[in-house]
């Protein structure tokens, strides 16, 4: 299977101050060397708890953050040595997807705008061609033509995840990163977004790179997974192998932890 | 009933200024003395509004109909003084954040202690034995009690929390999703220990979630809301595995499950709807 992105030996520390009058300085590991490899099409989960470590390790691939040793590999080139235009277009492969999509829409811009940004900031075709495009992968993802001319705070929540997705799909990425995008949501809102992700994934061959805390919805949706604490990586493979058969105590722990599973834990 | 430690009849929730707005509708629910009560719903279903009833801690705005009989009394007809001496002794509730409900600036024993003085006088050397002792119950270690909220972790928190709520042994807790914000690890521990102070202090609880995965680990019976009505109850068994209200059904397999061998399938809401009449 094809490789998209090679992450190896990534280690990120942050500095953090304690006391106001002592100035103790303690240091977080957050990635403590990290090895992550990402194959084409599949759906690839991190799971682990707050403060593990997962979100960093996503910010890190798309260079939101800066990595203090290791190196990330996409389509032969190397994330943290290119800058300019051709770490525009990298970016452009791979988008993102968030857990509060109303913290990432900007509230004075209705949703064309929104949606007109990426397009506009890539230089892709004429405004004819981007209302077009715009159109049909707002309808794609299950909203109207109306819809384009509403702020951000008109929809509900899974309608402000639709138009998330939209928005990271609009130029047509290789690799969606999607850092807890169902856990503001009900259940049934979350079944809907769920279902819509696996069919954007087949229509488009999408690669997704899936950070939850929720094993249930690991088990629903990712090929492989990648298990963190502490930012290490404690445990990775199939999810059906970690799950029927895992190796570190550790994730024993998470799998007993999952609600509705108090016998196993008894 | 002598085994129904809280009745509910006909409750109903209403803006002051808007009362045909029914956002809870006619509600009517028993709990079992001794037993785990579970109202799972989504949000906006109206199940938080229903634990503050209980608690009479509804915002000044809303009002409500019908009738709450805690032990054979109407908690309704009662005056405010009377409410607030049953409120935290007989009555105790915990909520989803812990930080917002502990004060910052006061270490956990001052609080724990605090809790116990508004409805029992005790000398100091007393005070600070049940403090000790409550600590110990909810597994935190007894040298934390000179702690300050933010020094501690967030099942510790919710630990601190539970101690305030049992500080004054109440015959019913009300636990509005504490653990919605926790950890998955924390969450198992917190459940865990709500289960152990059930069964050893006899209590009664109503416990307000989302996730049927804590229902299944938490409840002996369980009330399923939408939309401001109960539309299906009874016991956990009963409700989970035969589900018959359409709702139910639909809102179960929504569920991810453990295993992942089921699909997932969103809710077809106009189908849902001529399944409801």
């Amino acid at each position: 299977m094809e490789i998209l992105l090679e992450a190896k030996n990534l280690s990120k520390k942050y500095v953090k101050t304690t006391g106001f009058f002592t100035r103790t300085k303690t240091v977080i590991k957050a990635l403590d060397n990290v090895s992550v490899s990402i194959k084409k099409g599949i759906t690839l989960a991190v799971v682990g708890e707050s403060g593990s470590g997962k979100s960093t390790l996503a910010k890190s691939l798309i260079r939101l953050i800066d990595i203090d040793k290791g190196s990330i590999i996409f389509r032969n080139k190397n994330m943290r040595t290119i800058n300019g235009d051709t770490l525009k277009s990298i970016r452009k492969n791979i988008q993102m997807i968030f857990q509060d999509p109303y913290a990432s829409l900007n509230p004075r811009m209705k949703i064309l705008k929104i949606m007109e940004e990426p397009l506009k900031v890539h230089k892709l075709g004429d405004s004819k061609y981007q209302y077009s495009k715009i159109l049909s992968m707002i309808k794609r993802v299950g909203l109207v033509e109306a819809d384009l001319l509403k702020y951000p705070h008109q929809f509900s929540g899974g309608q402000r995840q639709r138009i998330g997705i939209a928005r990271a799909l609009i130029l047509e990425p290789e690799l969606v990163i999607c850092d807890e995008p169902v856990s503001a949501l009900d259940v049934s809102v979350q079944a809907q977004i769920i279902k819509l992700l696996k069919s954007l994934q087949k229509e488009f061959g999408l690669t997704f790179l899936f950070i939850t805390h929720d094993l249930r919805i690991v088990r629903h949706i990712a090929n492989e997974v990648i298990v963190m604490k502490d930012g290490k990586l404690i445990e990775q493979g199939k999810t059906d192998i970690i799950f029927n058969n895992p190796k570190t105590n550790y994730t024993k722990e998470l799998l007993a932890s999952i609600p509705g599973n108090l016998s196993k834990r008894k | 009933m002598k085994n129904n430690i809280l009745e509910i009849n006909n409750l109903k929730v209403f803006p002051n200024l808007k009362s045909r707005l029914k956002l809870v509708k006619n509600i009517s629910l028993r709990l079992k003395k001794g037993k785990t009560t579970c109202i799972v719903g989504e949000s906006g279903s109206g199940k938080s509004l229903t634990a503050l009833s209980v608690m009479q801690l509804l915002s000044s705005q809303l009002s409500m109909s019908g009738s709450i009989v805690f032990e054979g009394i109407n908690l309704l007809t009662l005056s405010k003084e009377e409410i607030r001496k049953r409120r935290g002794k007989d009555i105790a509730m915990i909520f989803q954040e812990p930080m917002t409900s502990l004060n910052p600036v006061l270490t956990i024993g001052y609080q724990i202690q605090e809790a116990i003085s508004v409805h029992e006088s005790l000398n100091k050397v007393k005070l600070n034995n049940r403090v000790l002792k409550l600590l110990k119950t909810v597994g935190i270690p007894v040298d934390r009690i000179n702690s300050y909220p933010d020094e501690l972790s967030g099942g510790q928190r919710q630990r601190v929390m539970i101690a305030m709520a049992i500080s004054c042994s109440p015959k019913l807790l009300i636990a509005d999703e504490p653990t919605t914000a926790l950890d998955v690890t924390v969450q198992a521990q917190i459940l865990d220990l709500l289960n152990d102070l059930k069964l050893k202090f006899e209590m009664t609880m109503l416990f307000i979630t989302h996730d049927f995965g804590v229902v299944e680990d938490i409840a002996d019976d369980v009330a399923v809301m939408f939309q401001g009505e109960i539309v299906e109850q009874g016991s956990v068994a009963n409700v989970l595995k035969k589900p018959q209200h359409p709702y139910t059904r639909a809102l179960l397999d929504c569920v991810p499950d453990a295993y992942g061998k089921k699909d997932l399938k969103p809710i077809d809401y106009a189908v849902l709807k001529e399944l409801m009449g």
